[in-house]
């Protein structure tokens, strides 16, 4: 008996890998990365479909809306319009799905002989506000330091982009000299 | 059959190996970050699919996921800002042009 819960699974599955494949197989860039966005979409849609609502808002935001759309920029910036990329030597492809399929049935092999016992406590309520507790606070448990970490993270990888973005040109350095 | 861990733990894996296909393939630059982030994807999942159907009484893979992201959305800005530097120097992002800046 399909019920709709199963029906949506199954559908987000296939869209989730079937643009997955296309998106690192298209040998149009820009198609590549419209289809690694609805990839992300997929995975978000997942999220829901688990009933984790904050982690699928976010997967939409960062990725969706800012990854994404970051790589579109990056690809509007370095590459011709409609230019094809050249198709990858046969030999890799061969090689490279061989050692990918084989990877895949190995570590499949062996998930699907683990038996995975879960535990048997009530589930929590994951809402927004128990997610904001728990991330701010400093009690066992709480997250506040990782949070602190990632945002020096980001200040760097901020301070990174610009100084990488600034590097002036030599004869730019000698004028700013004189 | 109700989908369960192990169907989310297969829709993971498959991520991770395409991603891994496209990293060992693609020789532009863009695409293999494309690739990168599939990979990190498949791993957000994984923490949430383990957080949902083994350990629903706490939400750590919850938080774990949202660290990832913020630190693939960090190495994202980053690498991109360094391809687009590297085109400005070469015309180029294809992998085998930026050999020499082990230089």
């Amino acid at each position: 008996m399909m019920t709709g819960y199963t029906i949506v699974f199954y559908l987000l599955a296939a869209m989730t890998l079937v643009t997955a494949l296309l998106a690192v197989t298209s040998r149009q860039i820009f198609r590549s990365a419209i289809y690694l966005m609805a990839t992300l979409l997929g995975i978000a849609g997942l999220y829901f479909w688990m009933r984790y609502e904050f982690v699928a808002a976010v997967q939409i935001v960062v990725y969706a809306g800012g990854i994404a759309v970051l790589i579109i920029f990056s690809i509007f910036l370095t590459q011709q319009a409609g230019e094809k990329l050249p198709p990858p030597a046969s030999r890799r492809t061969l090689f490279a799905a061989l050692a990918v399929l084989s990877g895949f049935i190995l570590a499949m092999l062996q998930v699907m002989r683990f038996p995975f016992s879960g535990t048997r406590e009530a589930p929590v309520d994951a809402g927004m506000s128990a997610i904001g507790k728990q991330m701010l606070s400093v009690e066992k448990g709480g997250y506040a330091l990782p949070f602190e970490v990632v945002s020096i993270l980001l200040l760097a990888a901020m301070i990174g982009c610009i100084v990488i973005a600034l590097r002036a040109k030599p004869q730019e350095l000698k004028t700013i000299k004189n | 059959m109700e989908p369960g861990l192990y169907h989310i733990l297969f829709v993971s894996m498959a991520l991770f190996f395409i991603g891994i296909y496209g990293f060992l393939t693609r020789r532009n630059l863009i695409t293999m970050l494309m690739s990168v982030e599939l990979v990190l994807n498949s791993v957000c999942l994984n923490f949430i699919a383990f957080n949902k159907y083994l350990w629903h009484h706490q939400m750590d893979g919850l938080f774990f996921t949202v660290f990832i992201i913020a630190i693939a959305a960090a190495e994202a800005a980053v690498a991109i800002a360094i391809i687009i530097n590297l085109y400005k120097t070469h015309k180029s992002i294809n992998v085998e042009t930026a050999e020499e800046m082990k230089y």
